[in-house]
C-alpha cells in the first residue's frame, strides 16, 4: 500500500509541475488550473488511504466545512477585490502548516529527532508569520486597517530584537524538545512578528508584501513537509516557494527598490515638506467634452489603467469607452505596468472581467516604445507609473523606477480624482504639460460623460 | 543508504529549479491567477493535515489537525476556483467577421 501512496504522490507532483507549465499560455491557462486540481485531489486520495488515520469525523467534518467556506468566497468576491482574497488565503494557508507542525510537535512529545524539531521550528515560525502578515495585508486592503504605513522609532531595532528572541528560543527548543513553553513562546513571537512586518508597508508596496507572503506559504508547508517526511509537500512548497519569490523579483524591479528598502524605506513619510513651491504651478482643468474631442479626432490610442480605476469599479465603462473608439476606427490598445494595482497582474485581470480581449493587454516593454507615434494615452487612476521624473530627476524617490512613456504621447488625457499626489508622495510635472488635458472626478463619471460626448 | 533527510533535501532543491523553470515562463498577464492558483497548491498542506486530524492521538493534537484542515481546505478550495474563475475570463479578441 505505501509503495502504490508514493507512486500517487509522484504522479500528484507531476500534475503539478504541468500544470504549472500550462500557466505559461492564457489558452491553456484554464486546462493547467485543472490538472492542480486532480493533482490535489489524488493526494488527499492517496493520503486517506494511509493506514496512519483511523479516524474520519473529525477529517469529514472538516474537509466539508472548509469546502463550503472556500467555495461561497470564490464565487462571492469582487475582481477588484481579488488581492485581498489572495492575501486572506496566503495566510490560511501559512496557518495551517503551522498548525500541523505543532499537532505533530504535540504527537512525537516522546522524543523526535533533531531534524523534525528544527524543521517544526521553522515551520511554525514561518506559517505563523504568514498568517498574521496575510491577515494585516488584508485588513489594509480591504480597508478594515488604516493602508498608511505605520512607522514608528525603533521600529528596525524591535524586528531585529524579536527575530533574535525567536532565534535563541529555536536554539533552546532543539536542545530540549520537550519545553513546551519554547514553542509556545516561538509561536507569539512569529504571530507578533507577521503583524510588525506588515504594518510598516503603504497600499501601493502591496504587490510585493503579498507575493513574498505567497512565497512563504510555500516555504511553510515545505518545512512542514519536513517534519512530516513527506515528498508532496516539500515539492508543492518549493514550487510555490520559488513561484512568490520570482514575483517579489519582478515586483520590486518594476519599482526599482530593493527589498530591505520596502520593508524600512522611509518612501510617502515627507509628503508635507515642501508645500510653498506647489501653488506656483497651475493645471488647466478640461472638460469631457474637450477630451472627447480629442479622443475622436485620433487615430490611436493607448490606455493606462491605475489602482483609481479598480477604486472607481471602473473597469466596465472603460471597456464600452475602448468599443466606442474602436468602431470609429481608431486603434486602441492597453498598456499595462508591473506594479499597477495592488497585486501582480491586477490590471490584467480587472480588464479580462469586463471582456476586454487579452491580446489587446501589452506590458511596459512590448508597447513603451509605441507612445511616441500615438496621438492620445489616456490615463485612468495612474498616476506613479507614469511621473517623468522619474527618468532624469535624481534627486526623486520614483527615480529609476521604469515608467510607462506616456509623456511622449501627442497628447495625455489624464482621468483622476484630485490633484494629490500619488503614494511615492511625489508631485506629477506631467500634470502641469501643455499637452495634458486634466479631467478631476470619478473615473467612472468621467469615462461615462466621455462615451457619452462620443457618440453624439 | 542515503540519509532519509538527505533525499528529501535533494528532492527540494530540485523542485525549486524546476518551479523557476516553469514560472518564469509565465507571462505577466497571468500573474494574478498564478499567485492564486499557486496559493492554492501551496494548500498541498491539507495532505499533513489530515493526517493530524485523523492519526486518532491525544486530543490537543487532534483538534490543532481539525482546524488545519479546514482552513487548508479554504485554501485549496477557494484558490482553485476563484482561478478558474478569473482563468474563464481571458478571452482573446474575435476576429472580424
Amino acid at each position: 500500500m505505501n509503495i502504490i501512496i508514493a507512486l500517487a504522490y509522484l504522479l500528484s507532483s507531476i500534475l503539478f509541475i504541468l500544470s504549472l507549465k500550462n500557466l505559461s499560455s492564457p489558452k491553456t491557462a484554464r486546462r493547467g488550473n485543472l490538472f492542480a486540481m486532480s493533482a490535489m485531489l489524488i493526494a488527499i486520495i492517496a493520503t486517506l488511504l494511509k493506514n496512519e488515520i483511523v479516524d474520519f469525523t473529525f477529517i469529514i467534518i472538516g474537509l466539508l466545512t472548509g469546502s463550503v467556506i472556500g467555495a461561497i468566497m470564490a464565487r462571492k468576491v469582487r475582481m477588484t477585490a481579488m488581492p485581498q482574497m489572495v492575501a486572506l488565503l496566503n495566510g490560511l494557508g501559512g496557518g495551517a502548516s503551522a498548525f500541523v507542525a505543532l499537532a505533530e510537535y504535540y504527537r512525537l512529545t516522546g522524543g523526535p529527532g533533531l531534524n523534525v524539531v528544527i524543521s517544526m521550528v521553522i515551520s511554525l515560525f514561518i506559517g505563523a508569520v504568514t498568517l498574521t502578515g496575510s491577515l494585516v495585508a488584508f485588513g489594509k486592503l480591504q480597508g478594515i486597517i488604516r493602508p498608511a504605513p505605520v512607522v514608528f522609532k525603533a521600529q528596525r531595532s524591535l524586528n531585529i530584537l524579536i527575530f533574535t528572541l525567536f532565534l535563541v528560543m529555536g536554539v533552546f527548543v532543539t536542545i530540549n524538545p520537550a519545553n513546551h513553553t519554547g514553542v509556545l513562546a516561538i509561536l507569539t513571537i512569529a504571530l507578533v512578528f507577521g503583524i510588525l512586518f506588515v504594518i510598516p508597508i503603504g497600499g501601493a508596496d502591496m504587490p510585493v508584501v503579498i507575493s513574498l507572503l505567497n512565497s512563504y506559504s510555500g516555504v511553510a508547508a515545505a518545512a512542514t513537509g519536513f517534519v512530516l517526511d513527506n515528498n508532496i509537500l516539500i515539492i508543492c512548497g518549493a514550487l510555490v516557494g520559488a513561484s512568490g519569490l520570482i514575483l517579489t523579483r519582478i515586483m520590486c524591479k518594476a519599482m526599482n527598490r530593493s527589498l530591505a528598502n520596502i520593508f524600512f524605506g522611509e518612501v510617502g513619510g515627507s509628503q508635507s515638506e515642501e508645500t510653498g513651491e506647489e501653488d506656483k504651478r497651475k493645471v488647466i482643468k478640461y472638460t469631457e467634452e474637450d477630451a472627447a474631442m480629442v479622443l475622436d479626432s485620433a487615430q490611436s490610442v493607448i490606455i493606462i489603467p491605475g489602482y483609481g480605476l479598480a477604486v472607481a469599479q471602473a473597469q466596465f465603462a472603460l471597456n464600452e469607452l475602448a468599443k466606442t473608439l474602436l468602431n470609429k476606427g481608431i486603434t486602441v490598445r492597453y498598456a499595462i505596468h508591473p506594479v499597477a494595482g495592488r497585486m501582480p497582474g491586477h490590471m490584467n485581470v480587472l480588464l479580462a472581467e469586463a471582456n476586454v480581449p487579452y491580446d489587446h493587454l501589452l506590458d511596459l516593454g512590448d508597447i513603451n516604445d509605441d507612445f511616441q507615434y500615438t496621438d492620445v494615452a489616456l490615463v485612468v487612476g495612474a498616476n506613479d507609473v507614469i511621473n517623468p521624473a522619474a527618468r532624469v530627476d535624481k534627486d526623486n524617490p520614483l527615480y529609476g523606477m521604469p515608467i510607462l512613456n506616456a509623456d511622449k504621447a501627442k497628447t495625455v488625457v489624464i482621468c483622476k480624482r484630485s490633484l494629490s499626489p500619488g503614494f511615492s508622495g511625489v508631485d506629477n510635472e506631467l500634470f502641469y504639460n501643455k499637452n495634458t488635458m486634466m479631467i478631476f472626478g470619478d473615473a467612472k463619471d468621467s469615462i461615462n460623460k466621455l462615451i457619452k460626448s462620443l457618440k453624439t | 543508504m542515503i540519509d532519509p533527510l538527505l533525499v528529501s533535501v535533494y528532492v527540494f532543491v530540485l523542485a525549486i529549479f524546476v518551479g523557476f523553470e516553469t514560472i518564469t515562463k509565465v507571462p505577466p498577464l497571468l500573474h494574478t491567477p498564478l499567485m492564486s492558483g499557486t496559493n492554492a497548491i501551496s494548500g498541498i498542506t491539507l495532505v499533513g493535515a489530515l493526517i493530524s486530524a485523523g492519526a486518532g492521538h491525544s486530543g490537543l493534537s487532534t483538534i490543532l489537525g481539525l482546524l488545519a484542515v479546514i482552513i487548508a481546505t479554504i485554501n485549496v478550495v477557494g484558490g482553485f476556483l476563484v482561478t478558474d474563475r478569473m482563468l474563464e475570463m481571458f478571452k482573446k479578441s474575435k476576429k472580424k467577421d
